[in-house]
């Protein structure tokens, strides 16, 4: 089995994986971070989104030998009950989710809309969100976090 | 003979599950245990009932663990269903814990030797006149609660409440958004095996043969456990079960299945079928009126899948005789019972235990996933199993919301005044939950070698809220009606508990109605309305939502408006909707704007969130759902077939709760459906001045729906 190298979180990672393990069951499974959700298996619903060096990937059909070298960010990595990101606040302000099964995969689109485009538009953040699903239906809760979140991170 | 005044009552599900301790423990830390029957399914019913009882038993809401629902320790409330958690539940809680409250306070004033009622109560601290003080848990080990509500203690009054009404922040919001486990899916038990269930692509196809061979090579590979079609493989790892299913999967051989009705003319299929009728209401106008015309219509909704963004899961341990479930079930209860069938174990043998999972909006796949692991862990010598369903299995044999056709008829006089009524609904029944007949529910139970047959979809009586029928009968002040049902007893679309049940197709139905009705008589459709209602309740709903709405706003090309208007159940929440609509090719959906009355509000922000996102559910299921098949097999297996309203595609939802604390309060999250889609059908005739009467408002219904108007 290779040896599979990539930064997880800020930490230098190292897993032997079989050539087809997806990077969602090594997440999952052999590293014990459940943050990340299996929805559909296929990239259409969101769940699984991780931040593959800033961009919103799905991990759920990802081969994770294509992780090697990438800078990885799971929703454990964006922040701590101690340090929390200001998406995770102002995911709690506005109260944005019903089940929040689709939670972490909306958190890690939107932090990467964050990091490229700091001050987006509510369109902006729609768009950038539409490939992830809410079953719920609390898709405008999450945009006004997503909007809190921003006008906190530019503010002085 | 003298008569005494009646006993008081109490709550049903408190008469039902009578013992104090069974919902109320103080825990030697500071805390409070509750343990309602009643299961979080997103909808934020354990903060609510927290706020109950911190409020009755004056703790801070921080001191109060909420217990999640297993058997045996917790109350038996039944399903998680219908908008009732806040009406059984949050009622039962109330009293129990005015009743703990009371019990404390009298050990309290006996041992501080005051009087009960110059005590006060401080987050669970009791002081008295002269500085005297004892707490909950001071008291705890005197004061038994293993005794039976009396209904004796009376509960405070609502000006008393200090946290029910709040708005405070739901207890499972953190965990959720910090990634700590708290979905079954997130919680692995120690030496825990995975498995997978191989399902046949066409529907009630049978397993004729399985050659298991390459399948006991795959690594990691544990049992291949078969009972007639019932196959599933148990392995060390998930990816292990994935790939040990994807071979038995090659291996298996199926008969042909059976025959699916025509998609494109779900009506024909509806009201072919052999069905039981039953009259729902009648109603005779005292002197009746000469009829000048009749306008008769028909109205369709599509299967509609529950399509929960989590696929299923479950986990099962077995030790000898006994079996411990961990599930997402609405009903840890009536899970158990049908497990008792298929197994021929006795109840006791049997825990279930419920963990969160996402949100299910009815009877999912939840329980059927449940028989699968506890199968599976029969070959697991005794090590837990833990099987999770694919997205394929989840949107296409889980049960689906029953497709509906709803006929009605308006008799007009003279002067296009309703003088008669005539309403009939055809569709499978909307219920087909476990633990309430005497087989099971269960998709596996169906595929053993003695295989128990699919249970077919009934419907709940009148009294609970009815199914097919759910609000079939018009909160209209009308002469004369008649209402009857005809229910399928034939089910080769496997349907049952889907949010609102019939009600989203009657509303709609009824509300599609009295607009055209308006129509003809150029009335505005808000007078309309108020002039046939006589519950000041649903008049000021309709009221506030025209007002916030600012109704009617001056017509614009491509815009719409629209109104729905129902009292869900016709007993629980008033709720009226305004749909803004732009209309060209496609229906874009821009605000909606809702009031509603849900009584007594326990969390108003929480009351949004299920409006808000019912009204957006709605939207999605009106604009876009429809389970798909052909004459084999259900073909809308993935998101793609299967597309949900997107962050784009959400319209603005604007909501006023109209604050009813003195009135008993009653559950939100199915008051916004019937009313949305009744909203943005007449919306769409507004805008474009067609009836689209066949649900979903897609371009090609549009297209058709113009064809014959022309």
């Amino acid at each position: 089995m290779p040896t599979i190298r990539f930064r997880l979180n800020g930490s230098d990672t190292a897993i032997d994986a079989a050539s087809d393990q997806t990077l969602l069951a090594a997440l999952r499974g052999t590293l014990g971070l459940t943050g990340s959700h299996f929805g559909c298996g296929a990239n259409e619903c969101g769940a699984c989104y991780v931040m593959v060096d800033g961009h919103a990937l799905a991990s759920c059909d990802m081969p994770l030998w294509s992780m090697a070298g990438k800078e990885v960010t799971t929703v454990e990595g964006l922040g701590t009950p101690e340090h929390p990101h200001p998406l995770q606040r102002a995911f709690i302000a506005e109260q944005a989710m019903q089940c929040g099964y689709c939670v972490p995969g909306i958190l890690i689109s939107a932090a990467a809309l964050l990091q490229r485009r700091p001050s987006p538009t509510e369109t902006e953040i729609r768009e950038a969100l539409d490939r992830n699903l809410c079953r719920c239906g609390s898709q405008n809760r999450m945009v006004r976090a997503v909007l809190r979140a921003a006008s906190e991170m530019a503010a002085p | 003979m003298s008569t005494s005044p009646p006993a008081p009552q109490l709550p049903p599900s408190l008469a039902a599950n009578p013992g104090l301790s069974s919902w109320v423990k103080f825990t030697p830390d500071g805390r409070v245990a509750i343990s309602p029957g009643k299961v979080e399914i997103g909808q934020g019913i354990v903060t609510a009932l927290a706020q109950i009882a911190a409020d009755e038993l004056d703790v801070d809401i921080g001191r109060i663990a909420m217990i999640r629902a297993s058997t045996p320790a917790s109350p038996n409330e039944g399903v998680t269903s219908g908008s009732l958690s806040i009406q059984q539940s949050g009622r039962a809680l109330r009293q129990v814990c005015a009743e703990v409250r009371r019990l404390f306070l009298a050990a309290a004033s006996e041992r501080l030797g005051v009087e009960a009622s110059t005590l006060d109560v401080d987050d669970g601290t009791m002081s008295g006149p002269g500085n005297v003080r004892t707490s909950y848990w001071e008291l705890a080990s005197e004061v038994s609660l293993d005794c039976s509500a009396t209904a004796e203690a009376v509960a405070k009054p609502a000006a008393a409440r200090r946290v029910a009404g709040q708005s405070i922040q739901r207890i499972d919001i953190p965990d959720k958004v910090f990634a700590r486990p708290r979905f079954i899916h997130n919680t692995p038990l120690a030496n825990m095996l995975h498995g997978r269930v191989l399902r046949p692509e066409v529907s009630d196809a049978k397993l004729v043969a399985l050659d298991e061979a390459a399948t006991r090579a795959v690594g990691g590979f544990v049992a291949i456990v078969r009972d007639g079609s019932f196959a599933g493989v148990v392995s060390e790892t998930e990816d292990g079960a994935e790939a040990a299913l994807k071979a038995l999967r090659k291996g298996a051989t199926w008969s042909a299945g059976e025959t699916l009705p025509d998609e494109d003319d779900l009506a024909a299929f509806l009201k072919g079928q052999p069905v039981e009728t039953r009259v729902i209401d009648t109603k005779t106008a005292a002197a009746p009126k000469q009829v000048a015309r009749t306008i008769r219509r028909q109205y369709t909704r599509p299967y509609i899948a529950h399509a929960s963004i989590a696929p299923s899961c479950a986990m099962a341990q077995w030790e000898g005789n006994l079996v411990h479930v961990w599930t997402h079930s609405q009903g840890v209860y009536m899970l158990r019972a049908d497990l008792a069938i298929v197994l021929k174990l006795p109840v006791e043998s049997i825990t279930v235990e419920h963990m969160e999972g996402a949100g299910c909006y009815g009877h999912n796949a939840a329980d059927d996933v449940a028989l699968d692991a506890v199968l599976l862990a029969r070959a697991a010598g005794g090590r837990p199993v833990r099987v999770q369903w694919s997205r394929h299995d989840e949107m296409s044999l889980a049960p689906f919301g029953a497709a509906m056709a709803v006929e009605i008829e308006a008799d007009l006089d003279a002067h296009s005044e309703i003088v008669g009524w005539r309403h009939a609904i055809w569709s499978n029944g909307h219920t087909a939950r476990p633990g309430r007949a005497a087989q099971p529910a269960l998709l596996a139970a169906t595929e053993l070698a003695r295989p128990y047959p699919r249970l077919i979809s009934s419907d709940p009586p009148v009294a609970n809220g009815g199914g097919s029928d759910r609000n079939s009968v018009p909160l209209y002040d009308l002469p004369a009606w008649t209402i009857e049902t005809h229910r399928l007893l034939t089910m080769p679309i496997r349907t049952s508990a889907l949010r609102t049940l019939g009600a989203q197709g009657n509303v709609f139905a009824i509300e599609s109605m009295f607009d055209e009705i308006a129509s003809i008589l150029g009335e505005d459709p808000v007078q309309f309305r108020l002039r046939h209602l006589r519950d000041e309740r649903a008049k000021d709903v309709i009221r506030a939502v025209a007002a916030r709405a600012k109704w009617k706003l001056e017509k614009k090309a491509g815009i719409g408006y629209g109104l729905g208007f129902a009292r869900y159940k016709s007993t629980g929440a008033y709720c009226a909707a305004i749909a803004e609509i732009e209309g060209e090719e496609d229906i874009r959906v821009k605000r909606l704007t809702l009031a509603v009355d849900v009584g007594e509000a326990i969390n108003p922000d929480g009351v949004i969130n299920q409006i808000e996102g019912g009204a957006i559910q709605a939207t999605s299921w009106v604009l876009k759902e429809r389970v798909r098949f052909d004459r084999t097999r259900i073909t809308s297996t993935s998101w793609t077939d299967y597309p949900i309203l997107t962050f784009s595609e959400a319209p603005a939802v604007d909501v006023e709760v109209i604050e009813r604390p003195d009135i008993a309060p009653v559950g939100a999250g199915e008051a916004a459906h019937g009313p949305v889609t009744a909203a943005i059908a007449n919306a769409v005739f507004d805008c474009l001045g067609i009836r689209v009467r066949d649900l979903p408002i897609t371009r090609e219904r549009l297209i058709a729906a113009m064809e014959l108007a022309s």
